[in-house]
């Protein structure tokens, strides 16, 4: 164990973080696209505050074509992209441009069924006191749905742990390329098992503290 | 700011300012084609001080009604006058100053679960920009004269029905509304809540000179608070007068039904 640890120890520390680098930056970055694209989404359908048929309909569109790209394809066919926007497709920053294009449709969905979950009561008492549909969306439906759209903060961390993985494959660092190369390039069992080990610690970690999170910040059922 | 003895509903002969004209009004949606009215030529005087009860069954148009008096339904024809002001055409920042003067309350309160008791009543004031201290000032006012002052840190998920109708009512309140929409408030409630909840509401048009229109389905909320009443019946009215009237001796079955006289072996 002690000579695993002298050998192997700081390369897990560092893929552990540049791991965590890729997964907590590029969710940053996707929920500043992706809160407003599930907002818009949801004000544009129809009935809604804003009903405008033409956007949803490209709104939506775009949020499922983005859905349906396998993610290891995506990864590859960004390349270019990447480079153009980051100056390189490798490392860190060569996994946000990929990560955030992933996941930005998918938060957009989970805020979108995070906002549908509020009462159009609510919405409507809202804007019987005189609520401008800017005060309805930041005062009302944002703030009303806070919880639900922390918890699908934790599920978007969880998934991009998985998708960073990916990642790792084509040069992006961290804990899937060293679990591809130590583990399936050089059989070596035991490096594998313990970035596998890193991985279930991480997901639990985040899972109950989105879990914590969500509860103090959730008022009902007090 | 009023009068409260010269608004005291059903007063004596005093000239009254009409608060809210319905001219006409008519609503008709279009669900994938298919035509549905809602409200065919409803015109309606309800006056300043008036506890104006709008009653009729579940479908007979009486909440589009209510809600096309601050416009968040759009009458299809018709108009809307309110103290004088026709606000039919309405919107954007006008429309928005006409909704804070008329308050609403709702059958499932609508409060907001992740706001405290106190910031749900402020939320009027805080969407109209008021200074923190002075809406909480406001607030704490409200919450005293509904009752409930001890609850405001607590969530609305804390209180019973009848307290939530309260601080609905509080929250109506804020901004010194002339006019307070009421759709079906009691529905929700059992009938002790509902009388010490129609007693406030009595109260405070009595003491504040608020025009109240209630709708409801129950007979009972018409008995025991207001002056006047409109019957609706499949999207027209088919009656109206002073309750005390129309109670007495009701011209059309639907008033009968509504009123429980009805023969049941028929």
């Amino acid at each position: 164990m002690r000579e695993f640890l002298t050998e192997y120890g700081q390369l897990l520390v560092d893929g552990t973080l540049a791991t965590l680098a890729m997964v907590f930056i590029s969710t940053a970055i996707t929920y500043v696209l992706g809160v407003p694209l599930g907002v818009l989404v949801t004000v544009t359908a129809p009935g809604s505050l804003k009903p405008h048929r033409g956007l949803n309909a490209v709104l939506g569109w775009i949020v499922n074509t983005g859905r349906s790209i396998p993610f290891i394809i995506l990864l590859v066919a960004l390349i270019p992209v990447t480079r153009l926007i980051m100056g390189t497709s490798l490392g860190t920053a060569g996994a946000i441009v990929p990560l955030v294009v992933a996941a930005t449709p998918f938060v957009a969905r989970m805020v979108e069924s995070s906002l549908a979950e509020l009462s159009s009561g609510v919405i409507e008492a809202a804007l019987s006191y005189g609520a401008s549909t800017w005060q309805v969306i930041w005062k009302v439906m944002l703030r009303e749905s806070l919880p639900s759209i922390a918890r699908g903060a934790s599920i978007t961390l969880i998934t991009l742990v998985g998708y960073s993985a990916m990642a790792g494959a084509v040069g992006a660092g961290g804990l899937g390329d060293i679990a591809i190369r130590y583990g399936y390039y050089r059989y070596q069992d035991d490096v594998m098992i313990a970035t596998i080990v890193i991985l279930i610690v991480l997901v639990q970690l985040i899972q109950t503290s989105g879990d914590l999170a969500a509860r103090a910040l959730d008022k009902r059922n007090r | 700011m009023f009068a409260p003895s010269l608004a005291v509903a059903g007063g004596y002969g005093l000239e009254w300012r009409v608060m809210i004209q319905l001219k006409n009004l008519s609503k008709t949606y279009s669900t994938r084609g298919v035509e549905h009215t809602a409200l065919e030529d409803v015109s309606l005087t309800i006056e300043d001080g008036d506890i104006f009860g709008i009653i009729g069954i579940s479908g007979a148009g009486k909440s589009t009604l209510v809600r096309c008096i601050n416009l968040l339904e759009k009458p299809t024809s018709g108009s809307v006058v309110i103290d004088g002001i026709d606000v039919t055409a309405f919107d954007g920042r006008q429309l928005s100053d006409l909704r804070a003067t008329i308050g609403m309350i709702f059958q499932d309160f609508n409060l907001f679960a992740q706001r405290t008791v106190l910031e749900n009543v402020t939320f009027p004031l805080e969407i109209r920009g008021d200074d923190r201290a002075d809406r909480e000032r406001r607030g704490m006012e409200l919450l005293d004269l509904v009752g409930l002052s001890a609850k405001a840190k607590q969530y609305p998920s804390q209180l019973s029905g009848g307290q939530q109708q309260r601080v609905s009512i509080a929250r109506a309140l804020a901004n010194h509304p002339r006019v307070i929409l009421c759709d079906e408030a009691t529905s929700a409630l059992d009938s002790l809540t509902t009388n010490s909840v129609l007693k406030l509401l009595r109260q405070i048009n009595q003491e504040m000179g608020v025009t109240m229109v209630a709708i409801t389905h129950e007979i009972g909320v018409v008995e025991k608070i207001c002056n006047r009443v409109a019957v609706i019946d499949g999207s027209r009215i088919v009656e109206q007068g002073s309750a005390a009237e129309v109670l007495e001796d009701p011209r059309t079955d639907v008033t009968r039904r509504l009123l429980g006289r009805v023969r049941w072996d028929a």
